[in-house]
């Protein structure tokens, strides 16, 4: 980028340039570095400097029947409620971009809108409505809800994912007698599951990571693991929480790595299938 | 010539061929459209109509009309002036009698009556305990007053008559800070009482501020980003993309630990000999500011990088290669071919920050809450909850405005996730 | 298209079963932190080992609102819970709580005075004082008005975020006597004269909810001083934190057991409220926090050397008052109320 013949000025607004974005890239990453070590810490306060070093955060962590049970929790939850929208959504995205409809822009807006909505708002209401229903401090309220919140993630994905589909391979299918049902279960799907799978991981996220629904609507039952991340920090302040931390950040890592992994392959199969 | 012209065109079963193409494009279209229903009939009862109970909520007034119906009724006619006459007294008395069992039904009653002027509820409830009274015993005008003299004030006979309609304004109003005077107009509350028009304002002006910082943090990066080589670039957008997929709450923790008054910052600042003594940034608006700046700046960052990754690097060099200077250039050039991108990121960012309720609850002091924290504290904390369904009503039409703003300008679809 | 909508069926399905699965255990309701773990040590462990009912302990900060909207909504999740007593009348009256048979516990007289009623059961005496980090001062607060001297200890303050204690602690720092206060916020007044008080030290008013704030506050410098419940402020101590504990002023409240209304756990929450009433584990748990036992036998069971940590100990009552429940039940709302609006301009 820098010209061998810059002029000083032009070379200090390099640097000064290059550093502000470095400091910015350190502003990003600094909360996730400096919470793993506290976790090894052996001081019962969340502070530096770290005295001396232990496991107890950890063994606090992985033998206290809250935390487990609440990442056991999590791990319903989540994945029922990722597997629910991740069906629904792929099913409407393909809907919605088969062909156009009135109202279909519309339709797109109103798919789209718990991921604006305020959750506040969300979980206020899903208390109110579910309550009466017997729905409220269940397990399936708390994933129908947290689906809700991740269906948005999969429209968009998907629905990008079939925008670089070739059509035209959907026609071959049924002009050589497949079904609609067959020809996207064996055509279509191979083709765009990266796409599918990419969203189911947002849509996994999203619910992985959601407090809020989950403050209002779950139960003492159904708390989840950022359920009793927020009452830990607010409530209980600890160091257990630097340890479920770690664990969580290792999560992300696994997660965006998958997620990486699928966008190079479903790069890749995209530039097949056209030069195809 | 003309007779084909004439003739329309056929399919095998003799069926006009437009026909049957506008037959299999609606068939088409109905698929189209029954493939979304699942999900529209799955949101419609998840999301939609719990949204709509809620700003029903707002406007729903049942307790006292429950328990008093005929008493508002006969209160109709009462001038305003002095205690009722003693027939809507009676009345009164016979409900206030019936209902002396059912504790909820009064507590409830008199919880909202408590909203309307603070003392209500244990004027009701000691009215309640006081039941029934003797007709013969002397005018009931008496007896009430008897039992407490407030009950010589028009004011609780006022609220009460007010409180004929299962309906009611009250929660709208009060969450724009807009009061019923004594004589039944409606007037902007004082400076003392006034609270959430100020809350409202808060709001904006946190997520204005927050929508700023991130695009003035974000951009930057973005342009370094793209200019990069490829595999570096793709290396650094990892450090991006990492805090986006951690839970908020883990980052929330660590900006405590960075931020308290012995945290890592204050310590840095004071070792470098920039401040003496800490200066305080968590729990209050900096430690807010800074939280959701780190939490948002990623909605920022990828919309605008992908727009500036589609805009050819030879645009610039051909400006400056004509004699502009690199400033004006990129000004003049290459900023405008950002502004969709810088658009959308923005106005996500300021959506999402409008409803905050997390990071501000925890990481800020009682003047850093946003409206959010106030719908969350009436429903846990009192059970208020017309006052909790008018204010999610109140952000609710905010955000849809700006959805739909959005929804306009950018397309819903269009939403970047990296 | 059928397939997957049969599949996301089975999902739903599944996930309730696997709700279930899970029988529905004892939940007990407690304010969290330390106190918290002494009643798993003291009260929940014991209970499990002796009746093999499992319990599940949930933290809160004082929203009793929460219970009010169980019981109306007809789904009570929480069987046991821990509240101030302004909370056990106010709930009692609204029947949001169940009775509970004084005979239960071995009667009433087996208690300290006023520590059992209709609806609870006295579980401890517990304390809000000043506190402060004595490694960062090394001469501290003795009183309300030194906490509101800003000159003389500069710095953030710590104290909780409600009316409730506040009030009465600014009335104090204003030089009114511990046996007026309630007196005198019985007043429009006197409310006045609280608030124009905190106004003075709004600026530099940390306010925390949860009391296992202010020892972490304290150690990590955030502010000089702060209001904390002593047993916090003790069990700090006993981490090896430098912290100390300003008896004079102090607000002295008893913390209850209730069951709200409806519980589907009733029998359950019964038997758990008598264990934890008896003298010994009453004793443990003074043991593990200090907080002072209700059950008089409990009382002469307490090691000699934590009696002196206590709230009930008579050098620590002087200059303490012990909060007004009815005058709280009365003007709680209200309050409340006003000092949210206060807090957030």
């Amino acid at each position: 980028m820098l010209q061998p013949y810059a002029t000083p000025l032009e070379k200090l607004w390099f640097y000064a340039f290059r550093l502000f974005c470095i400091g910015v890239l350190v502003f990003l990453i600094l909360p996730l570095l400096v919470i793993v070590p506290l976790s090894f810490s052996a001081d019962s306060f969340l502070m530096y400097p770290i005295h001396s070093f232990s496991l107890r955060w950890y063994e606090a962590f992985f033998t206290n029947s809250e935390w487990m049970d609440s990442l056991k929790n999590s791990m319903i939850v989540a994945p029922a409620a990722t597997l629910l929208a991740t069906v629904l959504g792929t099913v409407a995205a393909v809907g919605l971009t088969s062909a156009d409809f009135p109202g279909k822009s519309f339709m797109m807006t109103v798919l789209i809108s718990p991921m604006v909505v305020p959750v506040v708002i969300v979980g206020v209401g899903a208390y109110l409505f579910f309550a009466p229903l017997g729905l409220a401090n269940s397990y399936l309220g708390l994933v129908m809800v947290h689906a809700a919140l991740g269906v948005p993630f999969v429209v968009i994905t998907v629905s990008a994912t079939l925008r670089g589909f070739n059509p035209n391979l959907v026609r071959a299918s049924a002009s050589l007698g497949g079904n609609p049902v067959y020809t996207f279960f064996r055509v279509t799907l191979p083709l765009i599951a990266p796409g599918v799978i990419s969203g189911g991981l947002f849509a996994f996220a999203a619910s992985f990571d959601e407090v809020v629904v989950t403050l209002f609507l779950a139960g003492p039952e159904q708390t989840t693991l950022p359920r009793q991340m927020f009452a830990g920090i607010k409530e209980n302040i600890s160091p257990t929480i630097a340890a479920a931390a770690t664990v969580l950040i290792l999560f992300s890592i696994v997660l965006l790595l998958t997620l990486e992994w699928l966008r190079g392959r479903s790069e890749k199969m995209r530039t097949a299938a056209s030069a195809a | 010539m003309n007779m084909t012209a004439d003739a329309p065109l056929l399919a095998a079963d003799g069926v006009p061929l437009a026909v049957k193409l506008k037959r299999a494009e609606r068939r088409k279209k109905l698929r189209a459209a029954l493939l979304v229903a699942p999900l529209a009939v799955f949101l419609l009862a998840t999301f939609i109509l719990p949204i709509a109970l809620l700003l029903y909520r707002s406007v729903e007034n049942p307790e006292v009309p429950a328990m008093l119906p005929k008493t508002v009724s006969a209160l109709a006619g009462w001038q305003g002036q002095g205690l009722p006459d003693e027939a809507a007294l009676g009345v009164f008395v016979q409900e206030l009698t019936a209902a002396k069992d059912n504790k909820a039904m009064v507590g409830n009653a008199a919880k909202r009556l408590n909203m309307e002027i603070s003392g209500y509820r244990s004027l009701l409830t000691k009215t309640v305990r006081a039941m029934p009274l003797d007709p013969a015993a002397g005018p009931l005008r008496e007896q009430f007053v008897n039992i407490d003299e407030r009950w010589a004030e028009a004011d609780y006979w006022r609220v009460l008559r007010h409180q004929d309609s299962r309906y009611t304004g009250f929660y709208l109003q009060s969450s724009l800070d807009i009061k019923r005077g004594a004589d039944d107009s409606l007037h902007m509350a004082g400076d003392d009482e006034a609270i959430y028009l100020k809350i409202f304002g808060r709001t904006l002006w946190m997520s204005a501020v927050v929508t700023l910082f991130c695009f003035l943090l974000g951009y930057p990066l973005a342009y370094w980003l793209v200019n990069l080589p490829t595999r570096k670039s793709n290396l650094l957008m990892i450090v991006v993309l990492l805090p986006f997929w951690t839970s908020v709450l883990v980052r929330v923790a660590a900006w405590i630990v960075l931020l308290q008054n012995e945290g890592l910052i204050n310590g840095a600042l004071m070792a470098m000999g920039f401040v003496d003594s800490p200066v305080q940034l968590a729990f209050n608006r900096i430690g807010v500011y800074i939280a959701m700046v780190h939490i948002l700046l990623p909605f920022m960052i990828l919309p605008v990088f992908s727009v500036m990754k589609a805009i050819p690097p030879t645009y610039m060099r051909a400006a400056v290669s004509l004699g502009s200077h690199p400033i004006p250039a990129f000004w003049k050039v290459y900023f405008p071919q950002t502004v969709a991108g810088v658009g959308a990121g923005a106005l996500l960012v300021f959506i999402m920050s409008i409803g905050y309720y997390i990071t501000p609850a925890l990481l800020g002091g009682p003047d850093d809450q946003m409206v959010s924290y106030y719908v969350a504290f009436f429903t846990n904390n009192t059970v208020n909850w017309g006052m909790a369904a008018a204010l999610g009503s109140l952000l609710l039409i905010a955000t849809m405005a700006l959805y739909t703003l959005y929804a306009r300008i950018v397309g819903a679809n269009r939403l970047s996730l990296g | 298209m059928k397939k997957m909508i049969q599949l996301a069926a089975v999902a739903a399905v599944a996930s309730v079963f696997a709700g279930q699965a899970v029988a529905r255990d004892l939940t007990v309701v407690s304010f969290g932190g330390a106190n918290k773990e002494a009643q798993v040590a003291a009260f929940y462990q014991p209970f499990e080992k002796a009746t093999g009912q499992k319990v599940v302990g949930v933290d809160y900060n004082g929203e009793v609102a929460k219970v009010k909207a169980m019981v109306e909504a007809g789904k009570v999740t929480w069987d046991v819970v821990e509240v101030e007593s302004p909370e056990v009348l106010r709930g009692c009256e609204e029947g949001v709580y169940e009775k509970i048979d004084p005979k239960l516990i071995g009667g009433k007289a087996a208690f300290l005075p006023g520590t059992v009623s209709e609806c609870g059961v006295g579980i401890f005496v517990w304390s809000t004082a000043i506190a402060y980090n004595a490694d960062k001062l090394k001469t501290g607060p003795t009183s309300w008005a030194d906490f509101w001297d800003v000159k003389k200890f500069p710095g953030k303050r710590g104290l909780r975020k409600g009316a409730k204690y506040t009030l009465e602690f600014a009335l104090l720092a204003d030089g009114v006597k511990p046996a007026d206060v309630y007196k005198v916020l019985g007043t429009k007044a006197g409310v006045d004269r609280a608030f124009k008080k905190l106004d003075q030290l709004k600026a530099n008013i940390q306010w925390w909810e949860a009391g296992a704030q202010p020892p972490q506050f304290l150690a990590s410098g955030d502010v000089v001083m702060s209001s904390a419940y002593n047993g916090r402020i003790d069990a700090a101590q006993k981490e090896g934190k430098n912290l100390k504990i300003v008896w004079n002023g102090s607000i002295w409240d008893i913390d209850s057991w209730v069951i709200p209304k409806g519980s589907p756990n009733k029998e359950q929450a019964l038997k758990f409220v008598q264990f934890a009433s008896k003298p010994e584990n009453q004793k443990t748990y003074s043991h593990k926090i200090a907080y002072g036992p209700t059950n008089k036998s409990a009382v002469g069971m307490i090691d000699p050397k934590v009696l002196p940590t206590l709230p009930t100990a008579p050098a620590n009552l002087n200059g303490a008052l012990g909060i007004n429940v009815q005058f709280w039940v009365d003007h709680g709302e209200e309050l409340e109320e006003r000092f949210n609006a206060w807090a957030a301009k």
